[in-house]
C-alpha cells in the first residue's frame, strides 16, 4: 500500500499494516526531519524492519539532499540476511507500482570468509584462516612480485576486480551475500573487495556492528562514509556491551608468549633484510620522517572517521624519532612485552589506572607515552614493509601493540586489572591483564558527532531512559510502542513457589538448595507435559545449568522429563549447540515435542528464535544477573556511579532485566505466535523488577499472575492454551491489530495511534 | 462320534496331539483326531477352515505337522510310530498327500477382505464388541456394519504400515528391583531391547560380536546396565576391560560425522553469528576442553535425544517415501500421525530433508520475513490432509499404562462418534472462536454446564463391569444414531429414495437396539443399581429420542410433500 506519513509518501509493501508500524514510521520520520538521534522500543515480530527500511528509502528518495545514506547495523549473520530480504521485497514492490526499480544501491559487507570464492582459499571455516590466506595472495608486494615472477600465486579474482572492477560501478539494486558472489563469479572479480569498494557509492549499505564500532576495523572499512548519513543499530539492547568490548584488551600468558616468539621472527627478518636489502628499511625511516602524512592524504582527510584509537593528533605528528629504525622500535616492542610479563608474575590481584600504568612504565622501563602511543601504527607500518605474508601469525603482538596505544591514549573511562588467577580456581596460576573499557560512550562518541542520525532500535530497550545516559547522548525522540493484538497472544507468569510452598528462587543462599533445585524441575515437568511441540528453558549461567542437571538427573527428574519430551541441552562449544539446535527443530517438527535447557546471554539466547510452535513456552529460571563479584564489572560499575550518576544495583537490575526479556521474547515473533512466558522467580515479582520489563510484556502481566505456584500456573496454561488452540482469522485481526489503508486513514485510528505511542 | 455320513479316507494311529495319543482320521469334509480310547472327537477341523498345512523339516527329531486355520490358531499333531522315524514319516508324507488334494476343493472363495476384517477385529476389542452388539444381534447386518465410516476408517488407512517410535525415556523406564540381598535387578522386554538397538547401533554390534560366542545373554545385559549407557554419571572409561568403553568414542564419532554432514541452516549456526570473534573461539576452546561429570553427562544427554530421533526418523523417512508414492497421484501431502494446520496462521512445516530439492539456507530466513496477516493473498493452497493410523490413539489419547481401563472413556468414545459424523457429512457453520471458548469454559469443571454434573460421584459409585458395559452401550448406540442422522437429507438437498430407505432402515435398527440391549440392560440396572439405575441411561435414551423425534419429524414432512 502506499500511505502518508506526515506529508511523505511511503511505498509499504504489504497490504495491510499493523497500527504500531505506523507509529513507529511517525516517530521515525521525527527524528530525520529534526536530524537528531533516536531511540526506539517495539516489540520483535511486529515489522521494525520494514518500516524502517520503508520510510528511510522513501526519505531518502524524496529528500536526497537531506539523506545520501543509509547504514544499517545488525549484529549476527542472519539478521544481516533477514535485512536484506527484507530491502529486495521493498524494492520489488517499488518496481511493481512505478514500473522501475528507484535508483538505489543496497550492499551488504561481511568478512572474507563469507564472501571469498576463491577456490582453496574459501573452503577454511574459520575467518582469521581465510584472511590471512587472502592477505598472502592480495598484499601489494606479492603482487609486485608476480609481476616479475609470475610462478608466484596470486587471486585471480582480486586481479580481475582490481583491473576491471574498480572504474564501473554496481548496477542499482540489492544485493545479498549471494548475489554478491554471484555477480563477482560472473564477471571473475572478487566479491569481498567488491563490497568494500562498493560501500563508498552504494546507498543503502548493511553490515556488522563492528564495522562501525570497532575502531580496529572503522578505520579500514568504514571511513570514507559521508555525514549526510542515517545509522540504524537494530537489536541494539546490548550495544553498551559491544562498544565496550571493542575498546577492551585481555592479555594472557599465553598472549606474551606468542607474542615474543613473533617478536623474534620479526628480528630474524629485519636482521635477514638488513643484509640482503638494506635499502628498504632506509626508505621505510625516511618515510616515517616524512611522517605519516602521505597515508593522511591517501585517506580522503576531510571524510574521515574520527578514529579513537588514533586520535587526530597522531595523524598530524610525525613518528617519534626514537622508534623510527625498525630495529630500535622492535627492542622497544620488547622492553614493553618484559615489562607486561613482570607485571603478570603477581600473587595479588592489581588494579590501577591507565594514568599510574604509563608512569609506572615510565620509572620502570623508560617507555614515554608518547612513542607507545605510536605502537599499533609503526607495527604495521613494519609489517608491511617486511613483506609478512600472512599477518594472522601476529594477532598476539598486534593485540600488544594494540594496548600500547589504546593505554596511552585513554586516560579516562578505562581500568587496568591483573588477577593473578581465576575465582574458580584460585589454586593454578593464570594471571590475566584485563585492560577494560568501562565507558561504553567513547566508542560511539565518534558515530553519533560524525552521522546526522543515529537510531538505535530493539525489541528490548526498557528502560529507555537508561541508554542515553550509558551511551551519553541526546535523543530528540525516545519512545516505546506495545504491540496491538486481537487476542492475548503472551501469557506471562511469575511463579514464585513451587508445589509445596517452598520460595523458588535463584538468589546466591538458596540456588543450591535441593527444593529449589526440584520445584525447578517439577515446574519443568509439569509444563512440558501440558504445553506442545517446544519448550525452551534458561538458566542464569551455565555452571548453575550444570549443577542443575546433574541434580535433576539424581531425583529422577530427566528420566520424568524424558517420558514427554526430548532433552537438548546447549553446551559451550557452539558447534555441538548447532547440532544439538538442528535436532531440536526436528523434534519439534516431527511432532515429538522438546525441550531445550539454554544460558541467558549464552549464543541461543542472543541469536536463535524459537517462532511458532519451536518455543510455545519459555522458562526463566531465576534473574540472569551478571557474575557481580568480577572486578571488572565492580570497576564500572563505580565508574558509572561517578560519571553517570547510575546506582550500582539500577544498573545491575536493568542488565539482568534487559537480558530475561531478551530470552522470554524469544518465544513471540509475530502476531499470529502466541507462547507462554514463565519468569521462575520470587524475586521477579517485585515492583522494581517487574517494571524494567519491556511493556508490551507488562501490559499482560496482570497482578493475579504475579504469585504462583506451579499448580496454579499449569491450570492457567491449559486454558490458555485451549483458547490460543482455536482458529485465528485475519477477520478477528482487522480493525484492532491489522489496518487496511482506509482504516489508517479514519481520524479515529490516527487519534488512536497517536495517544499509543509513549514519550518520554 | 463322527456324524455316520463321512467316509473316513485315511486313519493314522500313534499320533500324540497336546500330549495325549490317539489316532488322526482324514475325513470327507474334515481333519478329526480322537484321543486314545475314547469315543469324543477331540480335534476337528472342517477343511474350508484350514488355511495351509505346515510339515516338520526332514532330519528333525519329531514329525510333525500343523495345521494353521483361518483365525490364525492352529493344531500340531505329532506323529509317534513306535516302529521309528521312517514309519513315522510316511505316516506324516500319507497325511500330507490326502491334505494337498484334498484342501483346494474345499477352499472357500477366501479373500483377503475377510482375513483383514477378522483380524481387525480380533486387533480392536471395541470394534469386536460393536461387532458383537450391532451385528450378533442382529440389530444391523454385516454388510452395513462394515460400511459404516468408523469401520471404513480402519480398512482403508491400515494399508500403510507405521513403525512405532522409540520413547526417549525407554532407558530410564527400565525400573531396577531389590532382590533383597544386596542385589538388583532389571527386568528387560523384548521392546526395551529392540529400542536400545535401534538407538545405540553400537551396543547392537556388541551384541553381535558377543552374543552367544564369547558370553551369554545374561552377562551382556549385566555389563550394559553396569556401563555408562545406562549411568549417565558415570565416565566411560577407555580401559579395555569396559565393554562398552569403546562404545562411547563410536557414538561420539557418528554425532561427529553427522555434525559434519549437516548442512545448518542460516539461523542456528551458531559459529558463523558473529562476524569477529577469532579470539574469543580460542578462549572457549580451551575452556571447553576441561571436562567434568556434568558436561559429559550433558553431552550424553544431547546425544541419547540425537539418536533417538534418528531411530524414529529411519523407519518413518522410508514409509513416508511409500506413501509418498502412492499418494502422488492425488497430490495430497501425508503427514502421519501429525496434525493438520487447521489454524490457518500457523506457517507450513517445512518437509523434511530428504526432499529432492537442495537444503536452502535461507529458506528459514525467508520463511520469516514473511508476514502473512499483513498479504493478502487467501489462496489455500495444498492443505494437508490429517490421517491417522490408529484413530482412537489419536481421539482418546495415547493410554497411559497407569490409568484404570474405564474411566472417563464412555463419554469420550461417544464424543469420538460424534465429532467423526461432524467431519463426515457436510460441514455445519464453524462456530466463532469466541463462542468455542466460551463452551469450552462452560464444560470445564466450574463452568455452568457441568454443575449439575456430578460426574465424580458416578465414578466412584459404578462397579467396574457396569462401567465396561454402559461404555458398549454408548459406543454401539453412537455408531446407529450417527449413521441414522446421516441419513437424513440435509435441509437444502433434495430427499432422495435411497437416503429415506437407509434413514428407515437405520431408524429400524436404532429401535431394534433400543429392545435388545438398552432395555435388559436398564431392567438389570434397576435389580441391581436402584439408586442410580434411571440416571445411568437417561442421556443415552435422551439421544434416541431425539433422534427418533426427528425422525418421526421428517418423515411426517415427507408425507405432506407427497
Amino acid at each position: 500500500m502506499k500511505l502518508t506519513v506526515d506529508g511523505l509518501l511511503v511505498y509499504f509493501p504489504y497490504d495491510y499494516i499493523y497500527p504500531e508500524q505506523y507509529a513507529y514510521m511517525l516517530e521515525l520520520k521525527r527524528a530525520l526531519d529534526a536530524k537528531g538521534h533516536g531511540l526506539l522500543e517495539m516489540p520483535s515480530g511486529t515489522g521494525k524492519t520494514i518500516s524502517l527500511l520503508s520510510l528511510i528509502v522513501a526519505y531518502m528518495i524524496q529528500n536526497p539532499h537531506h539523506v545520501r545514506k543509509l547504514v544499517y547495523c545488525s549484529r549476527t549473520l542472519p539478521e544481516i540476511e533477514k535485512v536484506l530480504e527484507e530491502l529486495k521485497n521493498l524494492m520489488k514492490y517499488y518496481e511493481k507500482s512505478q514500473g522501475e526499480i528507484p535508483s538505489l544501491t543496497g550492499v551488504v559487507l561481511s568478512s572474507r570468509k563469507n564472501l571469498c570464492i576463491h577456490p582453496e582459499v574459501s573452503r577454511e571455516r574459520e575467518g582469521k584462516l581465510v584472511d590471512g590466506k587472502c592477505h598472502s595472495l592480495t598484499a601489494s608486494y606479492i603482487r609486485d612480485r608476480n609481476a616479475r615472477d609470475s610462478s608466484v600465486p596470486v587471486c585471480q579474482f582480486y586481479e580481475g576486480f582490481n583491473r576491471e572492477g574498480k572504474e564501473s560501478m554496481l548496477p542499482y539494486g540489492v544485493y545479498t551475500i549471494d548475489d554478491l558472489k554471484q555477480y563477482g563469479a560472473d564477471r571473475n572479480w572478487c566479491p569481498y573487495f567488491l563490497a568494500r569498494f562498493a560501500i563508498i557509492h552504494a546507498d543503502i549499505i548493511v553490515y556488522s556492528y563492528h564495522y562501525l564500532l570497532d575502531p580496529k576495523i572503522a578505520e579500514v572499512v568504514s571511513k570514507e562514509l559521508n555525514r549526510e548519513a542515517v545509522v540504524v543499530f537494530d537489536e541494539a539492547h546490548n550495544i553498551d556491551n559491544v562498544c565496550i568490548d571493542s575498546l577492551s584488551v585481555k592479555i594472557t600468558r599465553r598472549t606474551i608468549d606468542k607474542s615474543t616468539s613473533a617478536l623474534q621472527q620479526l628480528e630474524k627478518t629485519v636482521a635477514q633484510i638488513r643484509e640482503e636489502d638494506a635499502a628498504r628499511l632506509t626508505l621505510e625511516y625516511e618515510q616515517l620522517v616524512e611522517g605519516l602524512r602521505d597515508a593522511a592524504l591517501a585517506r580522503d582527510a576531510d571524510a574521515f572517521l574520527a578514529n579513537p584509537v588514533l586520535p587526530d593528533e597522531v595523524l598530524h605528528e610525525v613518528v617519534p624519532g626514537n622508534i623510527r629504525n625498525a630495529e630500535h622500535f622492535l627492542s622497544f616492542l620488547r622492553r614493553f612485552i618484559e615489562y607486561l610479563k613482570t607485571r603478570l608474575r603477581i600473587q595479588h590481584v592489581v588494579q590501577e589506572s591507565p594514568a599510574g600504568f604509563l608512569k609506572d612504565v615510565a620509572s620502570r622501563v623508560c617507555i614515554e607515552r608518547k612513542p607507545l602511543r605510536f605502537c599499533a601504527s609503526r607495527l604495521t607500518s613494519l609489517m608491511r614493509t617486511l613483506e609478512i605474508p600472512d599477518p594472522s601469525n601476529f594477532s598476539s603482538l598486534t593485540l600488544v601493540a594494540h594496548l600500547a596505544t589504546l593505554v596511552s591514549t585513554y586516560t579516562k573511562g578505562f581500568t587496568i586489572i591483573i588477577e593473578p588467577f581465576d575465582d574458580k580456581t584460585p589454586t593454578v596460576s593464570n594471571p590475566i591483564l584485563h585492560f577494560s573499557c568501562m565507558d561504553s560512550s567513547i566508542a560511539m562518541r565518534p558515530v553519533f558527532a560524525r552521522f546526522q542520525t543515529v537510531i538505535i532500535t530493539s525489541g528490548t530497550l526498557s528502560p529507555l531512559d537508561m541508554y542515553p545516559k550509558i551511551l551519553d547522548f541526546n535523543p530528540v525522540i525516545m519512545s516505546s510502542f506495545t504491540m496491538t493484538l486481537a487476542r492475548p497472544c503472551i501469557l506471562p507468569m511469575i511463579v514464585s513457589k513451587g508445589s509445596d510452598q517452598v520460595a523458588i528462587s535463584s538468589k546466591y543462599e538458596t540456588r543450591e538448595d535441593v527444593a529449589v533445585i526440584r520445584n525447578y524441575g517439577q515446574l519443568l515437568v509439569e509444563i512440558s507435559s501440558c504445553v506442545p511441540d517446544g519448550v525452551v528453558c534458561f538458566f542464569t549461567s551455565y555452571l548453575y545449568l550444570e549443577s542443575v542437571v546433574g541434580a535433576w538427573y539424581d531425583q529422577g527428574v530427566v528420566a520424568s522429563l524424558q517420558r514427554h519430551k526430548l532433552l537438548f541441552i546447549e553446551t559451550q562449544d557452539s558447534a555441538e549447540t548447532s547440532f544439538a539446535l538442528i535436532n531440536y527443530i526436528k523434534a519439534c517438527e516431527s511432532g515429538r515435542g522438546a525441550v531445550l535447557l539454554s544460558v541467558a546471554r549464552g549464543k541461543v539466547s542472543e541469536g536463535v528464535d524459537f517462532e511458532q510452535h519451536l518455543g510455545r513456552a519459555v522458562l526463566m529460571f531465576g534473574i540472569p544477573y551478571v557474575f557481580t563479584q568480577s572486578r571488572i564489572l565492580k570497576a564500572r560499575l563505580h565508574y558509572l556511579r561517578d560519571q553517570f550518576q547510575i546506582r550500582e544495583n539500577d544498573f545491575l537490575t536493568f542488565d539482568a532485566m534487559r537480558h530475561a526479556a531478551q530470552c522470554v521474547g524469544r518465544a513471540l515473533r509475530g502476531k499470529t505466535d502466541y507462547g507462554i512466558m514463565i519468569f521462575a522467580d520470587k524475586r521477579f515479582s517485585r515492583a522494581d523488577k517487574r517494571t524494567k520489563l519491556p511493556r508490551w510484556i507488562q501490559e499482560h502481566l496482570k497482578d493475579s499472575l504475579c504469585n504462583l505456584s506451579t499448580e496454579e500456573a499449569v491450570q492457567i496454561c491449559k486454558r490458555w492454551l485451549r483458547q490460543m488452540a482455536q482458529p485465528f482469522t485475519r477477520e478477528d485481526q482487522l480493525g484492532v491489530s491489522l489496518l487496511t489503508l482506509q482504516q489508517l486513514q479514519s481520524q479515529e485510528q490516527q487519534d488512536k495511534i497517536e495517544k499509543q505511542v509513549i514519550q518520554k | 462320534m463322527t456324524t455316520s455320513s463321512e467316509d473316513v479316507l485315511l486313519s493314522v494311529s500313534y499320533v500324540r496331539y497336546k500330549k495325549g495319543d490317539g489316532t488322526l482320521y482324514v475325513m470327507n469334509q474334515r481333519l478329526a483326531w480322537m484321543l486314545e480310547n475314547r469315543d469324543t472327537v477331540a480335534v476337528s477341523h472342517k477343511y474350508a477352515d484350514i488355511k495351509t498345512q505346515k510339515i516338520s523339516p526332514a532330519g528333525k527329531p519329531k514329525v510333525q505337522l500343523q495345521v494353521v486355520l483361518h483365525d490364525g490358531t492352529c493344531s500340531t499333531f505329532h506323529f509317534v510310530n513306535p516302529a521309528g522315524a521312517e514309519a513315522q514319516a510316511k505316516d506324516r508324507d500319507q497325511v500330507k498327500m490326502l491334505l494337498q488334494n484334498l484342501l483346494p476343493k474345499f477352499k472357500r472363495q477366501i479373500d483377503g477382505e475377510l482375513e483383514m476384517k477378522s483380524r481387525l477385529l480380533s486387533l480392536h476389542p471395541i470394534l469386536k464388541h460393536l461387532y458383537e452388539d450391532l451385528v450378533i444381534s442382529k440389530v444391523i447386518n454385516s454388510e452395513e456394519y462394515w460400511n459404516t465410516p468408523t469401520l471404513k476408517q480402519y480398512t482403508e488407512s491400515n494399508n500403510i504400515k507405521q513403525e512405532a517410535g522409540v520413547s526417549g525415556a525407554f532407558l530410564a523406564d527400565i525400573q531396577p528391583q531389590t532382590d533383597g540381598c544386596n542385589g538388583l535387578k532389571y527386568n528387560l522386554t523384548q521392546d526395551i531391547i529392540d529400542a536400545i538397538f535401534k538407538t545405540y547401533p553400537a551396543v547392537r554390534k556388541k551384541h553381535i560380536d558377543y552374543v552367544p560366542n564369547k558370553m551369554t545373554e545374561a552377562e551382556f545385559w549385566t555389563k550394559f546396565f553396569q556401563s555408562h549407557y545406562f549411568h549417565r554419571d558415570r565416565i566411560a572409561s577407555s580401559s579395555s576391560k569396559d565393554l562398552f568403553g569403546e562404545c562411547a568414542k563410536m557414538d561420539d564419532q557418528a554425532i561427529a560425522s553427522a555434525m559434519k554432514h549437516t548442512t545448518l541452516d542460516l539461523t542456528v549456526d551458531l559459529p558463523q553469528f558473529s562476524e569477529a570473534g577469532a579470539l574469543d573461539e580460542e578462549a572457549e576452546r580451551e575452556h571447553a576442553a576441561c571436562s567434568s561429570i556434568h558436561r559429559n553427562m550433558i553431552k550424553r544427554f544431547n546425544q541419547h535425544s540425537i539418536m533417538v530421533l534418528k531411530a524414529s526418523h529411519k523407519t518413518n523417512s522410508s514409509n513416508i517415501n511409500n506413501s509418498g508414492n502412492s499418494n502422488k497421484t492425488n497430490n495430497n501431502k501425508v503427514v502421519e500421525n501429525g496434525m493438520k494446520e487447521t489454524n490457518g496462521v500457523a506457517e507450513k512445516r517445512p518437509a523434511e530433508e530428504n526432499s529432492t530439492e537442495p537444503p536452502d539456507r535461507k529458506r528459514r530466513i525467508l520463511e520469516k520475513i514473511h508476514y502473512e496477516d499483513l498479504e493478502d493473498s487467501n489462496t489455500n493452497e495444498s492443505v494437508q490432509e490429517l490421517k491417522l493410523s490408529k484413530v482412537e490413539r489419536y481421539v482418546l489419547g495415547a493410554a497411559a499404562p497407569a490409568a484404570a481401563p474405564g474411566g472417563l472413556t464412555p463419554p469420550v468414545s461417544a464424543l469420538a462418534s460424534v465429532c467423526q459424523a461432524w467431519a463426515g457429512g457436510a460441514r455445519p457453520l464453524r462456530a466463532s472462536a469466541g463462542a468455542a471458548v466460551g463452551a469450552l469454559g462452560e464444560l470445564s469443571p466450574g463452568g455452568a454446564l457441568m454443575r449439575l454434573h456430578s460426574a465424580a460421584c458416578m465414578h466412584q459409585l459404578i462397579p467396574a463391569d457396569v462401567k465396561n458395559e454402559l461404555q458398549r452401550l454408548y459406543l454401539s448406540a453412537g455408531e446407529l444414531l450417527r449413521e441414522l442422522w446421516r441419513s437424513l437429507p440435509q435441509p437444502t438437498t433434495a430427499p432422495e429414495e435411497e437416503g429415506a430407505a437407509r434413514a428407515a432402515k437405520f431408524y429400524d435398527a436404532l429401535l431394534r437396539f433400543r429392545n435388545v440391549k438398552l432395555r435388559p440392560f436398564e431392567e438389570k440396572m434397576l435389580r441391581d443399581l436402584t439408586p442410580l439405575a434411571t440416571s445411568l441411561t437417561r442421556h443415552l435414551n435422551q439421544m434416541i429420542d431425539t433422534a427418533c423425534a426427528k425422525y418421526a419429524l421428517w418423515q411426517q414432512r415427507r408425507a405432506t410433500l407427497r
